[in-house]
């Protein structure tokens, strides 16, 4: 990868960085979430989890950022199948290096996107719940490095995922999907309140390791007696992102290469006659 | 690396099979440096296929293939850089300025420049020379059917290609976005010497734009010359009819001129009505895909 490319890539990503958040209908979806996510920590701010000590509140803010983290992957995998419904996918494709320089500017776009996301729900829910560790400078290390790996270990498995599906459609299933995974990842309520094998599909998923590595880096160390084994397990956590980070880039460069070969005008013009007999 | 080949695209005996179903049949040609060439056929002869074999787009069943010097399916980017592939927008990069997007696209281009062909083409003379100046700030979702046909075109053109290919450009334009569009073609192509391969079904627009037309239909290139060969072609050539003594008479032959001086030396003033209708490009056109057909 050469130096054009990511600048090119860089370029894209912060242009349509910038779309999203100076149009309308992109900054509602942005807003969307977060505000629903703040009043519902509102109402949970007092109740108490069983006898923790701790408000329910305080233990699933930062589990939410950790599966905002998550989501990144679905957001990355629905940019894929629409730009690939749409033709911008072929247009990268008729310019030379256009595809590395896409998806370097998808990277940034979703990345760009998910960051502004976090600070929009994080800075207003550290005022509302109490209980939050005092941000020292571990809290904000662990933040960053569970951060980092967990953009690694989601955005490029979101770019495979999105390149499977050849409509916007289809990704109706992937949300479903993610939303089970959410249900059962202690997102919510501390996932050692659920029965032993759900414990145990979840913690195949990102979605509860990147909630527990939130929570290991907000909450006060008394929390993690609601954890399973009563520990914060880095290293479990480092080891199955990095699983998902490793499969991710191994695995996406060869199923986007797949998608891209098939992409032409043809097949472009057919999901453009398929879309519009579904709106007609 | 530019190449002083005279041939920029040779095909040969190019075939596509979907699954059972023969879509070219051994589709053999050649594009010369500079010539500016129509692939035209009725709707689902091919053509789309054809061109997106040369794209680089498309695996091909069988045959040999050659664009710029390279085969399509394996070339390169620095291959790609040389070619200007001209698509049909539906609703992609909708929030992006007209300009914002073409000097983005247009900056992939520059590690590929030489000397001998600047790259990119400086987008404030692009829009300029797709007549889209006045729209250079809009966001390309609010453009018109035949501005957004203008924007495929300066995409297609920013790399400074060498080659460019144009698939059923005016398909989907009213008759004044494509009169506007011809004038495009025509200005661009005058302007800036390239290599030009497009495809149509519209025979009027063939004859307009390119130096030679190739008819395919059936899988096969059935016709191959200028538009002037191909009405020459014709069976039986120019249409004569005359009276003389009050009979009608009408004949086909293709020295039209030699005729008529005979009719006239044989008859003189006696020879009424006379008409020369001169075999049309339209005639021999439908003659051959209607030929085609039948064979099928």
């Amino acid at each position: 990868m050469n130096a054009t490319v990511l600048r090119a890539g860089w370029t894209r990503g912060t242009i349509e960085l910038r779309q999203s958040f100076t149009n309308g209908a992109d900054l509602a979806s942005h807003l969307l979430w977060p505000v629903l996510m703040l009043v519902a920590l509102w109402f949970l701010r007092d109740r108490e989890f069983g006898d923790s000590g701790l408000a329910l509140g305080t233990l699933a803010l930062p589990s939410i950022l950790g599966m905002n983290i998550a989501m990144g992957m679905v957001s990355m995998s629905q940019h894929l199948t629409a730009d690939r419904e749409d033709g911008t996918l072929l247009r990268a494709r008729a310019v030379p290096d256009g595809m590395r320089g896409y998806l370097v500017g998808k990277v940034v776009s979703v990345g760009g996107g998910l960051l502004a996301d976090l600070a929009i729900l994080m800075i207003p829910g550290l005022l509302i719940i109490d209980g939050l560790r005092p941000a020292g400078a571990g809290s904000w290390l662990t933040l960053g490095w569970v951060l980092v790996l967990g953009l690694v270990a989601t955005l490029p498995a979101g770019a495979a995922l999105g390149s499977l599906f050849s409509s916007t459609r289809s990704q109706g299933l992937v949300q479903l999907l993610v939303l089970g995974v959410i249900s059962i990842s202690g997102v919510f309520y501390p996932i050692t309140s659920l029965p032993g094998w759900v414990q145990g599909i979840a913690q195949v998923f990102p979605v509860y390791w990147l909630g527990l590595g939130t929570r290991s880096a907000l909450l006060p160390d008394t929390a993690v007696a609601v954890e399973i084994d009563r520990s914060w397990r880095h290293l479990e956590t480092a080891g199955v992102l990095g699983l998902w980070a490793v499969a991710g880039l191994v695995v996406a460069p060869l199923v986007l290469r797949r998608m891209a070969r098939r992409e032409s005008g043809s097949s472009v013009a057919e999901r453009r006659e398929r879309a519009l007999q579904r709106v007609g | 690396m530019t190449t002083t080949d005279p041939v920029a695209v040779e095909v040969d005996g190019l075939r596509m099979r979907y699954g059972a179903d023969d879509v070219l049949r051994g589709v053999t040609f050649q594009v010369r440096r500079g010539e500016i060439v129509a692939l035209l056929g009725p709707n689902g002869a091919g053509k789309t296929t054809t061109i997106e074999i040369l794209e680089g787009f498309r695996a091909r069943s069988a045959g040999r293939v050659r664009v710029l010097d390279a085969d399509p399916a394996h070339g390169d980017e620095r291959w790609r850089s040389r070619l200007g592939v001209v698509l049909q927008s539906w609703r992609d990069h909708g929030k992006w300025r007209v300009r914002e997007l073409l000097a983005h696209l247009g900056s992939y281009y520059a590690p590929y420049a030489t000397p001998a062909s600047r790259r990119p083409w400086d987008t404030d003379s692009l829009v300029r020379a797709v007549g889209l100046t006045e729209h250079a700030d809009k966001k390309i979702r609010t453009l018109s059917g035949g501005q957004r046909r203008r924007l495929d075109v300066a995409i297609g053109l920013v790399g400074g290609p060498e080659l460019l290919f144009l698939d059923e450009p005016t398909a989907g334009l009213d008759p004044q976005a494509r009169l506007e569009f011809h004038r495009l073609v025509e200005r661009l192509t005058g302007d800036h010497r390239m290599t030009i391969l497009l495809t149509t079904h519209d025979l009027a627009e063939a004859e307009k734009l390119a130096d030679r037309i190739l008819v395919l239909s059936g899988g096969r290139i059935v016709a191959d010359g200028t538009a002037a060969e191909l009405a020459e072609r014709m069976a039986g050539g120019d249409e004569v009819r005359w009276t003389l003594h009050g009979r009608r008479f009408t004949t086909s032959t293709r020295e039209s001129t030699a005729f008529v001086r005979e009719l006239f030396r044989e008859h003189g003033a006696a020879v009424a009505d006379l008409e020369v209708r001169r075999a049309s490009l339209e005639d021999t056109y439908m003659a051959l895909v209607r030929e085609q057909e039948a064979a099928r």
